[in-house]
């Protein structure tokens, strides 16, 4: 069966666009793909699109397997900030490392207990329940910083952003260490596979003996946990908290990462690899559109005509009319299509 | 059939939270219960009030719109710019901003319909084109200098003792009137109810889907664009990151107001006090003069929380009564 693990034709529109993107992206500037060793850390463009991208890759990794539970995580960007907050804070109070990465990485598992709980225990839809932390967290985020943007100077908090680990930046071996990680604890287990049931159809999968709410509350905890390590980047990189602005709008970016990604919004299965390809997609855009001189403006923009071309072609009336690739399934709809279903996914 | 009072205890309840709070408010602050407070808050929320109003139209149907935030920004940019630069009449600019509003409202409730997709996600990438076509129109903050902006600026109601009814406020309440004869008594009204009720329903009663989805997102991009005139007569003033995160705070409103986020129930009237509880909320922190400004988003926050848990309380009271659905 290849209900967890899309066949490689399925992951070919990912691997061509990023392709596609560097591509036009070393067509407009020569030297892209010029990588050099300077002080024992790599530098060049393409190491700069996977620097840059790590905050909404890690991101993106929670939140795939939030939406693959039908959910969604509105309140990461809030929780970033949170956890810069608290690790800036804590930082300027003189505490060590450990017990800083400690505080803040509590603090996001404590953000994603709290979703978790609402959306599991309170059965309080996802957007909703999380869009309370949304608008609350940035507030508590102040609060521990107390209006103010704390800077830090820090050199072993700083090394999470800006140091580098066998020449290769910090923030990509965590974003690919994370990723490991939990591709482990979701493919290697039965996780995954409840993960994906829950998302197809929670009542069902209850019934058939998944603990729906452990797995729930998990998987928000797991993406509390992700959004607090993207906080932690982005403060070091910085060396401040800055609660108003750190992962301002990132949701979103995590979110387009997720649809690139080809994981659908109505649950189901889900591509943890292929969501980090899509944050990677979004951030080689943003490069080539800063490196072809194109105002900056430009950007959301393009974004939006990516997401909606993503979603176009998964879109259940347009597939009808275009040629199904072999061993997809159509997509939930609200009136299933006529035509035989291929593919092995009746219930 | 659930008793009226049953039916109507979230706008109780919600309303009863505006009225304690601000008396709570004016027994604190002598000053807090003058018409001129009144009056200041009405038009410091019209924007809020006029966007909440669209967004629980489409709340009702079932949907969401994530784009209002930067429909209202972009209107301001596409005003300012006219204006200024192009040298437009004031109300020949207010009228494209409307028509470009409305029809960017109608595509969105098309692609919507006719590709199946997540309202959600349409929507944001409605926000993302909307705020995109605002940062290449101007990044820049262009002051409308026009006269016309102060002569609609002075327009004004007086009543009691320093309370004014600016044209803003006028236009919200008259809004808000115009929406509840809309969903109360119009045929619209009734798809829109339906369609948030049960879409399979609604399809085999005869509702025009289609025709309703596409109606109510061009409704409410019409009124992000109306909330973008009134933002920017409030702001004189024309901004692409004007009203960022608008979406939130509407949306909270209309969850405060009692509506339900899974639609088919909700009344315009009790977003309206929603708008106003969190202007209450604002108010009162501008008052106190000790109290940080993140306290509002904490404050509004933990409302949201409570108004959440209200509502899945009474819902689980009337599925045990086998009266309204427990659906959520």
């Amino acid at each position: 069966m290849t209900l967890s693990a899309p066949g490689p034709s399925r992951n070919l529109p990912q691997y061509g666009a990023l392709i596609a993107v560097l591509l036009a992206n070393w067509l407009l500037f020569p030297d892209f793909f010029a990588i050099r060793l300077q002080d024992g850390r790599l530098f060049g463009s393409l190491i700069d699109v996977l620097n840059r991208g790590a905050p909404v890759a890690l991101l993106a990794i929670g939140m795939t397997m939030v939406i693959a539970t039908r959910g969604v995580d509105l309140s990461v960007g809030a929780v970033m900030a949170i956890s810069g907050a608290v690790a800036a804070t804590m930082t300027g109070a003189g505490w060590g490392l450990p017990a800083v990465l400690a505080a803040s990485l509590a603090a996001g598992l404590l953000c994603g207990l709290w979703n978790g709980l609402l959306v599991a225990v309170l059965r309080i839809q996802p957007i909703i329940a999380t869009l309370i932390l949304m608008v609350a967290g940035r507030g508590i985020a102040q609060l521990v910083t107390e209006g103010q943007i704390v800077t830090f100077t820090s050199p072993a908090l700083a090394f999470i952003g800006g140091g580098s680990f066998l020449t290769v930046p910090m923030p990509v071996v965590i974003t690919i260490a994370l990723l490991a990680v939990t591709a482990l604890l979701v493919r290697a287990t039965a996780l995954g596979l409840m993960i994906e049931a829950v998302g197809v159809n929670r009542l069902s999968s209850a019934g058939a003996g998944v603990n729906t709410p452990v797995v729930l509350v998990a998987v928000y905890v797991w993406c509390g946990l992700c959004a607090a390590v993207a906080g932690l980047i982005v403060t070091a990189d910085i060396r401040g908290a800055d609660a108003n602005n750190a992962g301002l709008w990132l949701e979103l970016d995590a979110i387009l990462a997720v649809v690139v990604g080809g994981t659908s919004l109505l649950g189901g299965r889900f591509g943890l690899v292929l969501s980090v390809v899509g944050a990677l997609i979004i951030q080689a855009m943003n490069t080539g559109i800063l490196l072809s001189g194109f105002k900056p403006e430009f950007n959301l923009i393009v974004k939006a005509g990516v997401l909606l071309v993503v979603l176009l072609l998964q879109s259940p009336t347009l597939t009808l009319f275009l040629p199904r690739p072999k061993g997809a399934r159509p997509m939930g709809t609200v009136k299933p299509p006529v035509a035989p279903t291929s593919g092995g996914a009746k219930p | 059939m659930t008793s009226a009072l049953q039916r109507f205890l979230p706008l109780i309840v919600t309303t009863a939270v505006l009225v304690v709070g601000f008396l709570l408010c004016a027994a604190q602050f002598p000053n807090f219960a003058s018409w001129r407070v009144v009056g200041n808050l009405l038009t410091d929320n019209a924007f809020l009030g006029i966007t909440a109003v669209g967004m629980t139209f489409v709340i009702l149907s079932g949907g969401i719109d994530l784009s209002v935030g930067a429909v209202i920004g972009f209107t301001t940019v596409l005003l300012a710019v006219l204006i200024e630069h192009g040298g437009w009449h004031p109300l020949a600019a207010f009228a494209v901003a409307l028509i470009a509003a409305g029809g960017f409202g109608a595509a969105m409730g098309g692609v919507i319909h006719v590709f199946q997709m997540p309202p959600f996600i349409v929507t944001l990438a409605g926000m993302f084109i909307a705020r995109g076509l605002g940062f290449v129109l101007t990044t820049d903050s262009v002051p409308i200098n026009h006269p016309l902006y102060g002569e609609l600026n002075d327009i004004a109601l007086r009543f009691g003792a320093g309370g004014k009814l600016s044209l803003p406020a006028m236009l919200m309440l008259g809004v808000v009137v115009a929406a509840v004869v809309l969903a109360h008594w119009t045929r619209f009204g009734a798809n829109l109810y339906a369609l948030g009720g049960n879409r399979q329903s609604a399809e085999l009663m005869g509702v025009p889907v289609g025709r309703t989805t596409v109606a109510v997102y061009a409704l409410s991009g019409l009124l992000a664009g109306l909330a973008g005139i009134v933002f920017s007569l409030y702001t004189g003033a024309g901004y692409s990151l004007a009203a960022t995160g608008v979406e939130l705070d509407t949306i909270t409103a209309v969850v405060i107001g009692g509506t339900q986020l899974t639609g088919g129930y909700g009344y315009v009237v009790g977003t309206f006090v929603g708008v106003l509880i969190q202007g209450l909320i604002q108010t009162y922190i501008t008052f106190d003069g000790t109290l940080s400004s993140w306290w509002t988003k904490i404050a509004i926050g933990v409302l949201l929380f409570v108004f959440i848990l209200l509502q899945k309380g009474l819902l689980t009271v009337w599925a045990g009564r086998g009266g309204e659905p427990a659906e959520a």
